[in-house]
């Protein structure tokens, strides 16, 4: 599957209201498609990406040269079937790969945004969504897909554009951010503002890039992402390239080696503000508050099919936050069912081949499709 | 769980009704109940294992446990609510019994009847738990903790003030006790109950 740059320019007509109150116009969303859209335009399947995830979601990354994050479950014959589905996976509102983004060019000003972009929710990047998907002339997505983040964006799709949505599958994810996501988030932001080479969030202008501050970011959310156990299995006390402890701060252990070069990687591909900006947009996520009452108010009467799935070893968003969707779409009798994956692989469960998770996403798709009647 | 129950379910849900099918397994008496009642169906069920069976099939099933998750429920959510041999591996019966017939208009509940005149004889007999063809485990291995006789059952309900809409007293074909002199006398001739409650 070849990945050729595609964008769509947004709010020429009317602009994208943010939740801040301020407006976006004429901006620019990368998005990536796999697959066809047949007559009907009802075979269309949105894959919305997480945090550090991009519109490359299968065949090959053209910027890092890998593979796509999603490249194990999107392609013909996988639980997310090309052959079958037209897949739509954009780059978020607030992304750096071609989205409109805080290192994006303010038309007004005709300089980056840097940290004069305005603040963005997960609601406005849901909203840039929808504008892009009226653009792609599709009313109705068959399906609304994605892990952590993402998880966040299909559960707003749902809450936002109930009649736009067949069904919807929230992976690892949660209705809210507890306080202990947003400090983890906290601890990241800090790590980036504290580098020098942030330079208030002006580096571009000055030449410079907080590499440091973003690498330490993704270390520490990297550890979050696994579990203890898949540390110790991965790991255990290896020692890196040596025989004996160096009696040094060098990189003695494997793990160390592991992270640093996983937050290397990270500085090299991401854009620090964006990072601040998503991270934000998370934290500011609380579903249950966008309406008194709740989810069940937020959910009560909805057409959507909902397959919400969890992993036993995410701790960035356990069970109990599924299981706590799952209650109050019991409770408005909404039409869900509710898988929790034995692993011990953390919350990044998602994003590996595990065999039990394809087959759900698989089964539930294929029942669904030949409901919709393809 | 065999066809025959599967029938006198069927004749007793009506068409187009919500179900809740507790402890569903792979969802065959779901898939059985869309088929000829068109149901709207849901499950909850335990092993995960059987959950993906189920989601794979196009079944709205929610892994859980009966013990623990019939209280997110609302009352009266679901036209009928199935416990099929499922009640005495529950922990608490009681507590299962009274949420089911909370959460439904009609609960239909079946379990083996350890009153069963051969159930009986064999422990009177050779003094050994007794094993069945619907009590099949041995003791040590057996997921089934809470067995009760049909009496029992009914003392429970009465005690809860639940009312017994219908009772089915069923042979170990699984069929429908005849036998006039055989009804009286059913916690003694049948091998399982089925029971229509409602509160």
């Amino acid at each position: 599957m070849k990945n050729s740059k595609k964008f769509a320019l947004l709010g020429t007509k009317k602009p994208l209201k943010l939740d801040s109150g301020k407006n976006l116009r004429n901006f620019k969303i990368a998005y990536q498609t796999y697959g066809k859209l047949n007559k009907n335009k009802n075979n269309a399947i949105l894959i919305c990406h997480a945090l550090s995830g991009d519109q490359y979601a299968a065949g090959q990354n053209p910027i890092t040269k890998k593979t796509g994050w999603w490249s194990k479950a999107i392609g013909p014959n996988l639980p997310i079937d090309t052959n079958k589905f037209f897949v739509i996976c954009s780059n978020i509102l607030g992304g750096c790969l071609g989205s409109i983004g805080p290192k994006e060019l303010n038309p007004v000003t005709k300089k980056e945004y840097n940290m004069s972009f305005p603040v963005i929710t997960i609601r406005d990047i849901v909203n840039a969504q929808k504008m892009l998907i009226d653009e792609l002339c599709i009313k109705k997505l068959f399906s609304v897909i994605g892990g952590s983040a993402g998880g966040f964006q299909v559960l707003q799709w749902a809450a936002s554009y109930p009649e736009s949505v067949v069904s919807a599958i929230p992976i690892a994810t949660s209705f809210r951010h507890s306080a202990q996501n947003i400090a983890f988030h906290e601890v990241g932001r800090q790590a980036i503002m504290s580098d020098p080479d942030w330079c208030n969030g002006n580096y571009i202008n000055k030449k410079k890039r907080p590499e440091k501050g973003l690498s330490v970011a993704r270390m520490l959310a990297h550890i979050t992402y696994l579990s203890e156990e898949a540390f110790q299995r991965k790991f255990g006390r290896n020692l890196q390239n040596k025989v004996s402890l160096a009696y040094g701060f060098k990189t003695d252990f494997q793990v160390e080696s592991y992270l640093k070069h996983q937050g290397l990687a990270f500085a090299d591909r991401f854009d620090a503000n964006s990072y601040l900006y998503i991270t934000r947009a998370m934290d500011y996520f609380d579903l249950a508050s966008q309406k008194k009452g709740g989810l069940k108010k937020i959910y009560k009467n909805t057409p959507v099919k909902f397959c919400v799935i969890s992993f036993t070893s995410d701790w960035v968003y356990p069970t109990k936050y599924s299981k706590e969707i799952v209650d109050s779409l019991n409770v408005v009798g909404a039409d869900v069912s509710f898988v929790e994956i034995q692993t011990d692989k953390g919350h990044d469960a998602f994003l590996l081949d595990e065999k039990e998770f394809n087959e759900t996403v698989k089964g539930f798709l294929k029942a669904n499709a030949s409901k919709e009647g393809f | 769980m065999n066809r025959l129950d599967f029938e006198i379910i069927k004749n007793v849900i009506k068409n187009n009704s919500r179900v809740l099918d507790v402890g569903c397994e792979t969802g065959e008496l779901l898939k059985f109940l869309n088929k000829e009642k068109k149901i709207d169906g849901r499950g909850l069920e335990i092993s995960q294992k059987n959950v993906n069976i189920c989601v794979k099939h196009g079944l709205s099933v929610v892994q859980g446990d009966a013990d623990k998750d019939l209280v997110s429920y609302p009352p009266k959510s679901f036209d009928f609510v199935i416990l099929s041999q499922t009640l005495q591996a529950t922990h608490s019966p009681e507590n299962v019994l009274n949420e089911l017939v909370r959460i439904s208009k009609h609960a239909i509940v079946s379990f083996p009847n350890f009153g069963s005149w051969l159930i009986r004889l064999k422990l009177l007999i050779k003094g050994v738990m007794p094993k069945s063809d619907s009590i099949p485990h041995t003791w040590y291995t057996t997921p089934n903790i809470h067995l009760c006789t049909i009496k029992d059952f009914k003392k429970l309900c009465n005690k809860n003030s639940i009312n017994i809409e219908e009772s089915f007293y069923l042979n170990k074909n699984g069929k429908k006790i005849t036998n006039p002199l055989k009804k009286n006398f059913n916690n003694f001739f049948s091998t399982s109950g089925l029971f229509v409650l409602k509160k």
